[in-house]
């Protein structure tokens, strides 16, 4: 069977590409719990975090020198959190710009998706003609050496720094979205958001928050992404169609279906690459797509952020 | 401090920033983007400040922001109705007469003859080059539109993978007249082709639909998008059967007649296969124009307008969809055709994904729904681009930077297009005044009791 | 459940209608609907009432194929055909679809109107007409002429229906500028369009005025009897109910508590105690509230 040989070597870069697709996931199904749009510009996020972390360890990084010790630590962190912010500032001038004034004009839905995909298309071409139209390598930031091994599967320090960031920030998520008012008012938003502005939930600030938390974590989705690959102006394009897949897979509306949808692509895409050649990789995720959408439309988990079934 | 029903109450004073200022950052912010959109320079990976110090450190960017603060005031005159009214007293009166002298069918009648004319008469007076602009892009994107339109104008699906049909009916092409390293042992001539890729695309739009049509408008979106995907995946890839990245081995050979006495063999010459594209045109128009004002089109309207109600009135609501979508498909097929024999070389960098998403913006940039908006959108919006690259105004690669801005700011303010059908009017401004769903998006559950 | 109906006068043993056969609906925790068993006669006007959220909706839905209850059956038989509305094994339910339903011989008005907005009333009834009829793409784009044929009988038919509703005047007018009485009439020439022998009314009265309320009164028993097509409604207003329909159906919580004649059920003490009122539904209901001292 083509799973059984090197299962292990397959799984840890599947768990670790699952991390990233569950971040930007979170994006999607963000957006689409409070406001039942696929963000489709949301992958320009995604981007927008890559090249902004880019820049900003360029900066930092002597050319040549691989920092180590607390300077990588350092350098990390500032990537990570430069690629978030840029993103929450994208998708909150998204929002603002590109879908308030739809909601302002009650415009059906066919009118979002399309604004949605011309300030894509706007986005990563501005991306492109800005910073050229070449993939970009991130400076190395530390040496990435094997941190320890799994059943003959090597893990290596990039590996375990992406995991765990991407840990780190969907457990604080979780806790925004389950424990502050914050997090409260998006769920009340989501599940019925006339009932929400009557009992005195301002919709408009939610709905601005719920973008840029979307964007805070595609943006660093970006930035990590790009340590592990590269930068480069398409580079949202199909990890953002697959991040929703990933979304779908889990449970639309829902941030945990999200997470999990998110992990078990990643793990289900790399693990198919011991079956087929890796040309053919990308075919996964829409397979999985449309096979979740024809037989179990509401994904694994089920039940929506708000909305009943 | 105030008193509110006797009691003294604190009135907060709210710190609002004056929203005239607001809108000035607006435009200001606008004016330095488009400085920035319409510089020249392309940016490289190692320099990342080169486009921006290009175009901010120059003095065309005060002539920009000068203009954006003009433009700032005249708004800001409109809205005060010191301009505003008195203009739009004036014309009120006007723009009632245009609209009714517009809605007549004599009119509408003379200005399709108009066109008409003006198709056959004014490529032959133009230079070589835009001649061949004629051809490459207009021809052919204004074809690919109409086809576009049974789909997502008159039927409200999203599909976001057209092209891969237009792929398909090329490669198709390719392979029956023997360009591609698989051959079927004998060789056809493009006007043979035609039919066989126009039923290839309609299977291939069959095969998709059936089981996504009945998925919602987004989903649907992404899969078609997926689909076009696979296409590029598959044409890239398997390179014993469609010459992988190369393309074609040898040139699809031009178009030919060769029956009933009629000889004819197009050249690299552009006006034959001007009229040859045109020719095509017409009978797609004519025979969408039936199909709109019968009841295939009026169920489409009916499925669009309110899905439910249609399917309780008896429509089989998959069955049109699909319809639409194979039609879209195979019109898609037989530009194909067209396009492989008038170009002769293909690889799968001539149908990339975002060819998908710029036919859409054709569509809704035109109008969607109505077959002389969509033309018109789609002429445009390849000509002029053309047009602009010729003079060194915009560079090729940020023409679909242009386009997106172009659909953003169309969906901002006039989303029913540029030359709307009147049902596509009527529909925005129910769907704005909260009555009905002007497309059919979202789910919508009968009554939960 | 009571049941204090007499037999039809003419007690030939055929199967009714429609049969609805212990019929259940469950949304998630909720039992939209709960063993149902419902019979309905043909040539007959049939009434379903109950207070709000009793599952009258619920149960077109079921009938029409909009859903697919979990457990039952629903039969509809005419012209010695049955046809099994809902079909499958227990784990694996499906239900005919709407546009097949429709086929079969079952229309359906909407509680909340239902019309295409932005088309004509000519075309709202037009669309549903041409159903019937068989032209496809190539047709319509060659204009052969059995199409044309086909399309000039439809037109007919759709100017006949106006007429039968007395909507002749408003054919061109925009469904959406039509008042409301008249939507509603609109409606109802649009499922009659499709050539059904059972008609579904939800709440064909709601929201209209007294006068509107006679004229819909007296064209549902046109229907009836002029075009021999049997009607289920269902309706909250009493008079309405107590003056045209020969059989009531009482819901409440998702289960029949009663049926048979109009001024049985109205005297059934169960149904007294579920919500039933007099002519003047709200001050029946206050003063019952009062006399059980809630």
């Amino acid at each position: 069977m083509c799973l059984s040989q090197h299962f292990w070597q397959f799984l840890i870069p599947g768990i670790t590409l699952g991390c990233l697709y569950a971040l930007i996931a979170i994006g999607y199904t963000l957006v689409y719990g409070v406001l039942q749009l696929i963000n489709f510009a949301h992958s320009e996020v995604f981007m927008t975090g890559g090249f902004a972390g880019l820049f900003l360890v360029q900066a930092l990084v002597t050319t040549g020198v691989t920092p180590h010790g607390t300077e990588s630590v350092l350098y990390v962190v500032l990537g990570i959190c430069c690629g978030a912010i840029f993103g929450g500032i994208v998708a909150f001038l998204l929002e603002r710009v590109a879908y308030r004034p739809l909601r302002r004009r009650n415009a059906p839905r066919l009118i979002y998706l399309i604004t949605a995909i011309g300030a894509s298309l706007f986005l990563f071409n501005l991306a492109g003609k800005l910073f050229g139209r070449d993939k970009v390598n991130v400076p190395e930031l530390y040496t990435n050496g094997v941190v320890f091994t799994v059943f003959g599967a090597q893990v290596r320090v990039q590996q375990i720094i992406i995991v765990c960031t991407a840990l780190g920030m969907m457990l604080m998520l979780d806790a925004v979205v389950n424990r502050t008012k914050l997090g409260a008012g998006i769920r009340a938003v989501a599940q019925d958001s006339q009932t929400a502005s009557l009992m005195g939930v301002n919709i408009n600030r939610v709905i601005s928050q719920t973008f840029v938390i979307g964007g805070l974590l595609g943006g660093a989705a970006g930035f990590l992404f790009g340590t592990y690959l590269n930068v480069h102006y398409q580079m949202g394009f199909l990890p953002g169609i697959k991040a929703f897949a990933a979304a779908v897979l889990g449970g639309i509306g829902n941030i945990r279906g999200a997470m999990i949808g998110g992990l078990l692509l990643g793990i289900v895409e790399s693990l198919s690459q011991s079956c087929m050649s890796s040309q053919w990789i990308d075919v996964v995720a829409f397979v999985v797509l449309i096979l979740v959408l024809m037989f179990r439309p509401t994904g694994i988990l089920g039940q929506r952020l708000g909305r009943a079934a | 401090m105030s008193q509110v029903g006797g009691l003294p109450v604190r009135v907060k004073r709210s710190r609002k920033v004056d929203p005239r200022l607001v809108r000035l950052f607006g435009w200001l912010v606008l004016g330095a983007l488009l400085r920035l959109m319409t510089v020249t320079t392309e940016g490289t990976a190692t320099d990342h400040t080169l486009v921006l110090d290009a175009a901010f450190k120059s003095t065309a960017l005060i002539w920009w922001l000068l203009g954006a603060v003009a433009v700032w005031a005249l708004t800001e005159l409109w809205r005060a109705r010191k301009v505003g009214s008195l203009v739009s007293d004036r014309t009120a009166g006007a723009r009632k007469q245009w609209r009714t002298v517009s809605d007549r069918k004599l009119t509408r009648q003379l200005a399709v003859l108009a066109l008409v004319l003006a198709a056959l008469i004014i490529p032959n007076l133009m230079s070589e080059f835009y001649q061949r602009v004629l051809v490459d892009q207009v021809a052919v994107f204004v074809l690919l539109a109409v086809g576009l339109n049974v789909v997502v104008g008159w039927s409200g699906l999203l599909d976001l993978g057209y092209i891969a049909f237009f792929a398909i009916g090329a490669y198709t092409t390719a392979y029956f007249t023997g360009s591609l390293p698989v051959t079927p042992g004998f060789r056809l001539n493009p006007f043979v082709i035609l039919p066989i890729a126009v039923i290839v695309c309609l299977i291939a739009g069959l095969l998709l639909g059936a089981p996504t049509l009945r998925l919602r408008g987004d989903y649907l979106a992404i899969v078609t998008l997926g689909f076009h995907e696979i296409v590029q995946l598959f044409l890239v890839n398997k390179n014993n059967w469609t010459g992988g990245n190369q393309g074609v081995s040898k040139p699809i050979p031009h178009f030919s007649i060769n029956i009933f006495g009629i000889h004819y063999q197009w050249t690299l010459d552009s006006m034959p296969y001007w009229y040859l594209f045109m020719g095509m045109l017409a009978i797609v128009v004519f025979l969408f124009a039936r199909l709109e004002h019968s009841k295939v089109g009026r169920s489409w309207t009916a499925i669009r307008e309110d899905e439910v109600a249609a399917a309780a009135s008896g429509v089989p609501t998959v069955k049109y969809k699909l319809m639409a979508f194979s039609i879209g498909a195979s019109t898609s097929g037989l530009a194909g055709v067209l396009y492989g024999s008038r170009l002769g070389y293909i690889n799968p960098a001539s149908f990339p994904v975002v060819l998908s998403i710029t036919v859409l913006s054709y569509v809704i940039f035109g109008g969607m729904g109505a077959i002389i908006g969509v033309i018109a959108g789609a002429a445009l919006l390849t000509f002029l681009p053309a047009v602009f690259q010729e003079q060194n105004l915009v560079r090729q690669e940020d023409i679909p930077m242009w386009i997106g801005a172009i659909l953003v700011v169309m969906m901002l303010f006039r989303p029913q297009g540029l030359i709307p059908s009147r049902r596509r009017r009527r529909e925005l401004r129910l769907a704005q005044q909260g009555i009905a769903d002007a497309d059919a998006m979202s789910e919508a559950p009968e009554g939960r009791q | 459940m009571s049941d204090t109906g007499h037999e039809p006068r003419h007690a030939a043993p055929t199967p009714p209608l429609l049969a609805v056969r212990a019929v259940t609906l469950r949304f998630g925790g909720l039992t939209s609907l709960n063993d149902v068993n419902l019979t309905v006669e043909r040539g007959a006007i049939q009434a379903v009432i109950g207070p709000n959220g009793a599952g009258k909706t619920s149960l077109f839905n079921c009938l029409t194929g909009v859903y697919t209850p979990q457990l039952g059956s629903i039969e509809f038989t005419s012209d010695g055909v049955t046809t099994q509305l809902v079909t499958g094994t227990e784990r694996r339910r499906r239900s005919k679809k709407p546009h097949m339903v429709s086929r079969i011989g079952v229309a359906r008005t909407f509680q909340n109107i239902r019309l295409f907005a932005a088309l004509s009333a000519f075309d709202n009834v037009k669309i549903a007409a041409e159903t019937r009829h068989r032209t496809g793409p190539v047709g319509a784009m060659l204009h052969l002429p059995n199409a044309q044929a086909n399309d000039r009988a439809t037109d007919e038919r759709t100017e006949d229906l106006l007429d039968f509703v007395g909507l002749e005047g408003v054919a061109d007018e925009l469904a959406s500028s039509l008042s409301y009485g008249v939507q509603r009439r609109l409606e109802i020439a649009r499922a009659l369009a499709t050539d059904p022998q059972l008609l579904l009314l939800d709440e064909p009265a709601a929201g209209t005025n007294p006068t509107e309320k006679r004229e819909l009164e007296q064209l549902i028993r046109r229907i009836n009897a002029e075009r021999d097509i049997t009607v289920l409604l269902i309706e909250h207003d009493m008079r309405l109910v107590m003056s045209i329909a020969d059989r009531v159906t009482v819901l409440n919580f998702g289960k029949v508590i009663a049926h048979g004649r109009p001024a049985q059920v109205q005297q059934d003490p169960v149904v007294v105690e579920a919500y039933l009122g007099s002519a003047d539904e709200t001050e029946a209901e206050g003063g019952e509230e009062a006399d059980r001292g809630d």
